[in-house]
């Protein structure tokens, strides 16, 4: 695999980009999932226990790939929008990746708020393995209660966005025809070259026929 | 002991003290003469059933168990012959904190409904020095028994009344409570106080 494989450049997405963009996508669903069912479903106890904690073993997991990816975003290259976006549509998807990168910090935050400040005093033991420290808050049942209100909205508000943002990758592919979905599965623009049609890549589209 | 750094009345109203055994101290705790300490006693309601689980990083859960009865007998002829027989009721364990006594009492710890009753009785008693002793014995819990051991020491005792620290480490898995390892030890360390009545 060549570094200009690793690297986003303006037709595409690189490795790096893909593979942070689909852990932090499984995460985050796996993450709503465990979450609904360890505090909305009549689970066992024990389970119930076990459930917890893999949830933060894993929220810990989406903090710091979330942090790679929000620092990732920052210093990176950007593709180019598709062809044919208007100024409204560009800048409702750049919002949309910037709440998505900001929520993906947050939530796990405001988890981690919860576990520190909750008067169970639960160790954080990441995968058995080390323990992650509390955050330096006070413990209180209202600490905890207002955090875990914290933590259950932005999650939602986070599935909300997560919803949007595929909803609109569905769009760009099935009713805009264009490479938006797509080049977040492959990179380099010269694999799309071959295995699409000329007319439906804006990079190929955007060149002289000659 | 240092007396040394204590002013002399305060020297002299220690050793008093001591000498009246108004405070529970090894030094007060010279073993009785078999003769008078033997007899039946019932475990009183001023007993202190204490626990400890250590949790990953330091600290742990800490608790008492409020409701228990239990009565021993201490041999006249034979410290060795002695018995003890102990019941816990695991609904009555405080923590200060309702959710971690729930979680105790459910089916992933004691299963309170099921099993109301922790039990113990002794199987051999063996003297291990003037004020100490171990006690071997079935714990049942959970519909498992087994054996295990807890170290005794000899606190106080006069004619009516005799009061022992009880210390042991039972491992929770094998009573199919191991819900929580290794996030929480598998060891629970017991620290009792056990006041005896005579009967």
């Amino acid at each position: 695999m060549g570094s200009n494989m690793l690297r986003n450049d303006k037709a595409g997405f690189g490795w790096i980009t893909i593979v942070l963009h689909w852990a932090i996508a499984a995460l985050i669903l796996t993450l709503l999932g465990l979450g609904f069912i360890m505090r909305r479903t009549p689970v066992d106890p024990a389970l119930q226990f076990s459930l917890y904690q893999w949830h933060k073993s894993l929220g810990f997991t989406a903090l710091g790939l979330a942090t790679i990816r929000a620092l990732w975003h920052l210093v990176e290259v950007r593709p180019r929008p598709p062809a044919g976006l208007n100024a409204l549509e560009r800048r409702a998807a750049s919002a949309t990746h910037v709440v998505l990168i900001l929520l993906a910090l947050a939530v796990p935050l405001a988890g981690w708020a919860v576990a520190s400040t909750s008067t169970l005093n639960i160790p954080s033991f990441y995968f058995n393995w080390i323990v992650i420290p509390h955050l330096p808050m006070a413990k209180s049942e209202a600490a905890e209660d207002l955090w875990t209100l914290v933590h259950m909205t932005l999650a939602y508000l986070l599935l909300c966005f997560v919803a949007l943002h595929v909803l609109a990758a569905l769009y760009h592919h099935f009713a805009r025809r264009d490479d938006v979905l797509v080049r977040m599965l492959q990179t380099g623009s010269r694999q799309r070259a071959s295995s699409q049609a000329a007319g439906s890549d804006p990079v190929i589209a955007g060149r002289k026929k000659p | 002991m240092t007396l040394h750094s204590q002013s002399p009345t305060k020297a002299i109203a220690f050793t008093l003290l001591l000498a009246l055994g108004s405070i529970p101290s090894p030094a007060t705790a010279a073993a009785p003469d078999l003769a008078d300490a033997a007899g039946n006693y019932g475990i009183t309601p001023a007993s202190r059933i204490h626990f400890t689980v250590a949790q990953a990083g330091g600290g742990g859960i800490v608790g008492d168990f409020a409701k228990f009865s239990g009565n021993f007998r201490i041999d006249r002829n034979d410290v060795g012959h002695s018995t003890v027989e102990f019941t816990l009721y695991p609904e009555s364990v405080k923590t200060g904190e309702k959710r971690i006594e729930d979680f105790l009492k459910s089916s992933a710890v004691f299963d309170t409904a099921n099993f109301s009753t922790v039990t113990f009785h002794s199987t051999t008693v063996k003297q291990t020095g003037p004020d100490t002793a171990a006690v071997e014995g079935t714990l049942t819990a959970r519909g498992t028994s087994r054996k295990e051991r807890f170290s005794v020491t000899l606190l106080d005792w006069n004619r009516g009344s005799i009061a022992f620290n009880i210390r042991g480490n039972i491992h929770r898995s094998p009573y199919g409570m191991d819900v929580g390892t290794p996030i929480y030890s598998n060891v629970v360390e017991f620290d009792m106080n056990i006041k005896g009545q005579r009967r």
